[in-house]
């Protein structure tokens, strides 16, 4: 009995976000289906991992994450290093240094780390501050200038500090990362407000706030799967790729951190930890998370082999 | 299911006889499609015009039961392509496996440790639901006696895995009573299989070469008057598994028959970790049933919490129960942390405080299960609930100061609670991720 394949004609794509420069260019997005459906659109690039490199030494990771990184957790350049030898596609760059609980460390300083990291890897950068969002728009405009020619990608733009960011990407030809609650209208409305200023849509990455896996999972992967919805049906403003922060998520969930005397009925703590990311990173594919930042190497390995799966085409 | 009262009307006898207590025909019609009635109400209606409106009142995806009492699973009645459609209605069953080329004691040993995998999560209990045993040896007797092995070893319903009817005649002798599920039957054996699951009553089942052979086999064992009936597209490979169980789910909501059944998916990956990502895969993308080989909790847990996750209703958010809740060696000077009983922001401030590594008291308000700003907007999370919880719910015999921190979202409310409560309130950051650095500035 022949079965009629239903196919959506879908009538519009995910734009297509270049990062870095010739000939390391990284690509994301430009897919016209539903994630990894090859039997009804194109998905021309693979969703990516960027791995994250702290510019202060993490303090509260658990020691199975601090393992692959012994030696260069204090040297950014030397981490950024030993992320692209573990195989990121990117490199994502965490100024956690400027935050004012920490080292309050000033745009200058945040600047200096930031040209170091790129100038020691090949692969395009991801750098996002603090978080908090004053000082985000601080120290933006001073990365971005350092940064001019990279073609980074530069956040978290929200919406109280979205205008100094958009402006240092704008300037120095860089990306920007617009990041909303779990919320389509609140994602769609930092985008009207980026792109009215003067920035491509196509130089916009969506970060929903993700959630981990047991963490509030299943509304990230809602809202994603709504957002490439409308991106497929013609909404202008939601046909960003995704960014997911995984690794930031997936290693707060007392399934990662809990050690083995601590939850001996939850089996070992380096692979469930690792799994919690890997798992995580796999949901978001699912729902069209383009670029996942994430933590462990091994995680990072597991996922791209993962998706090394999912890209071979199946078209019936 | 939809079908209106005109469509109904076409099917029944027009006789006008009154015989179901309606003055006519039309107006029973009018009833049944308001669900006011039942079709067994009207006497006279043909089998054939009973099938045709049973099959178009039908959910798109049948109803599938595997198991007998307690321990049974439900499968199937799904509705939707998308979870934010609506829901998704029945969670993936997980199965667990093991082969009857491993030795009875072996058997026994990893049943032991599937019947162990049950977790604690948002107040719920979660475990696997199914012990698979595979005929890899491909020998009947040898089946026989490793289903006995795990049939006498859990309550969970089985999965008898082999395309040999021989083998699986002797396995259903054991084990007809607890209604497993048959695995199954193929282009090959499909009468002779159809024939045993229908003589013992239990669930099957069809698996194709391709999804064209899978709706031609699952047509023919339709016909035969079958229909507890799963299937199974035969791709094995993530990527095909994806698209197949996709395609499977869109022809069954457009009311294909032959794919108007829940579906099963194997996991089965050389790679162990790959394996599990592939199973997340089918949970998320429609596998009623996902088999896995690994009892490895650190394997099964990540799983389960998605497969919660992903079935999760929408529109009915998970809650924790309010009360008082005690993060780590808390003491009388402990910081005391007010926050909503939605599950998810709970676990949040939990997990946060937990970071912090200062012990404290999570205080989360009933607010029927909505997070904060929610709860404050819709008027359940006020000052007036926040005191009558600090003074109900025992907190204030545990800690002798009197500081409450609430989130930064609703630090308009502090004022008021402060009145109203008598306890210093302190305004906390706004997401429960700023409560380590906060404790450092604003506590200790
Ligand atoms: C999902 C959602 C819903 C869901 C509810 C899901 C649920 N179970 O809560 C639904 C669709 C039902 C809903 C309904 C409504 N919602 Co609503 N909703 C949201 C949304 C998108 C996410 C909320 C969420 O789950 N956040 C995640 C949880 C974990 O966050 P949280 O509980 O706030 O917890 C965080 C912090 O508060 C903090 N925290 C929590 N506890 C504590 C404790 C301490 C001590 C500390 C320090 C910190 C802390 O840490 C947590 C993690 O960061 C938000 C917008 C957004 N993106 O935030 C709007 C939002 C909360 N909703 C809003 C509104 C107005 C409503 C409605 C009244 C009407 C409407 N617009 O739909 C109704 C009311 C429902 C009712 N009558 O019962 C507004 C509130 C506006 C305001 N500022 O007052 C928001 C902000 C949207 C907006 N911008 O308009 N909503
Ligand atoms: S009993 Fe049947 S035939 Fe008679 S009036 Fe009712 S619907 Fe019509």
């Amino acid at each position: 009995m022949a079965v009629t394949i239903a196919k959506e004609r879908w009538t519009s794509k995910v734009n297509e976000l270049v990062l870095g420069t010739d000939p390391n260019v990284v690509k994301v997005g430009g897919d016209s289906t539903l994630p990894f459906l090859f039997f009804e659109g194109e998905m021309p690039n693979r969703p990516v991992v960027a791995l994250e490199v702290l510019d202060l030494e993490p303090a509260d990771w658990p020691d199975i994450l601090k393992a692959p990184f012994e030696g260069v957790l204090a040297d950014p350049v030397a981490w950024a290093k030993k992320n692209v030898e573990y195989g990121a596609d990117l490199v994502c760059l965490r100024l956690i240094s400027a935050h004012p609980d920490f080292k309050n460390a000033s745009p200058e300083d945040c600047a200096k780390t930031a040209k170091a990291v790129a100038d020691a890897v090949n692969v395009p950068l991801v750098v996002v501050g603090c978080g908090v969002e004053e000082k985000d728009a601080e120290i933006m405009p001073v990365v971005g200038e350092a940064l001019a020619g990279k073609v980074a990608l530069l956040g978290c733009a929200t919406p109280n500090n979205y205008k100094t960011i958009t402006a240092a990407c704008m300037v120095n030809g860089h990306s920007i990362i617009a990041s909303s609650p779990l919320d389509i209208n609140l994602a769609k409305q930092l985008n009207i407000l980026i792109t009215e200023m003067g920035l491509a849509a196509n130089r916009i990455a969506i970060d929903p706030l993700v959630g981990a896996l047991g963490y509030g999972i299943e509304y990230a992967y809602s809202i994603m799967e709504r957002a490439r919805l409308g991106a497929l049906t013609g909404d202008k403003m939601l046909a960003m790729p995704v960014i997911c922060f995984v690794g930031q998520e997936a290693w707060k969930a007392k399934e990662s951190k809990a050690p083995n005397d601590e939850a001996p009925e939850w089996g070992d703590q380096a692979r469930r930890a690792v799994l919690w990311e890997v798992m995580t990173a796999v949901t978001f594919a699912q729902a069209s998370g383009a670029i996942m930042v994430m933590r462990h190497p091994e995680s990072a390995k597991q996922f791209k082999a993962h998706i090394d799966k999912m890209m071979e085409p199946v078209k019936y | 299911m939809g079908l209106t009262g005109l469509e109904i009307f076409k099917q029944l006898p027009k006789t006008n006889c009154k015989d179901c207590g309606q003055p006519t025909c039309l107006a029973f019609a009018m009833a049944l499609a308001g669900g006011k009635a039942s079709l067994d109400q009207c006497p006279h209606v043909s089998d054939a015009a009973r099938e045709a409106l049973d099959s178009a009142s039908a959910p798109p995806i049948a109803l599938v039961k595997i198991g007998a009492g307690e321990r049974a699973v439900e499968l199937g009645n799904e509705t939707v392509l998308f979870r934010h459609d609506k829901r998704f209605e029945h969670m993936t069953g997980i199965a667990v496996s093991v082969c009857d080329t491993m030795s009875a004691d072996e058997i026994a040993a990893k049943v032991d440790q599937i019947n162990k995998l049950v977790f604690d999560r948002v107040g719920q209990v979660h475990s696997v639901n199914l012990v698979a045993v595979g005929n890899c040896s491909g020998d009947a007797g040898k089946f026989a006696e490793a289903v006995k092995v795990a049939f006498g070893k859990t309550e969970l319903p089985l999965v008898l895995m082999s395309e040999d009817p021989a083998a699986i005649e002797k396995a259903l002798e054991i084990t007809a009573a607890k209604k497993p599920l048959v695995c199954g039957a193929n282009a090959a054996n499909v009468e002779a299989m159809t024939n045993l699951a229908k003589k013992y009553d239990v669930p099957m089942v069809v698996r194709g070469a391709d999804l064209n052979e899978l709706a031609a086999l699952a047509e023919k064992v339709a016909g035969m008057g079958f229909k507890q009936i799963v299937l199974d597209s035969g791709s094995r490979e993530v990527n095909k598994v994806l698209a197949d169980q996709t395609q499977i789910r869109r022809q069954a909501l457009k009311r294909f028959r032959p794919f108007g059944y829940p579906t099963i998916a194997f996991a089965d990956n050389q790679d162990p970790v790959q394996a599990v990502a592939d199973a997340g895969v089918y949970i998320a993308k429609y596998a009623a049933i996902v088999v896995i080989g690994s009892a490895d909790p650190a394997d099964v847990l990540p799983l389960i919490t998605l497969r919660l996750n992903i079935y999760t209703d929408p529109q009915k958010p998970i809650a924790v129960e309010s009360k008082v809740y005690e993060i780590g060696n808390v003491t009388a000077d402990s910081p005391v942390y007010v926050t909503t009983n939605f599950s998810l922001t709970y676990f949040c401030v939990a997990g946060d405080v937990e970071a912090s590594r200062v012990p404290g008291y999570i205080l989360p308000v009933d607010t029927d299960g909505i997070s904060v700003m929610t709860g404050w907007a819709a008027g359940k999370f006020t000052p007036e609930k926040i005191t009558e919880m600090l003074q109900t719910s025992g907190i204030a015999d545990k800690v002798k100061h009197r500081k409450v921190i609430i989130p930064g979202g609703v630090a308009v409310l502090s004022g008021k609670l402060q009145e109203l409560s008598g306890w210093e309130v302190l305004v906390g950051p706004r997401e429960s991720a700023g409560i380590p650095s906060f404790l450092k500035q604003r506590w200790l």
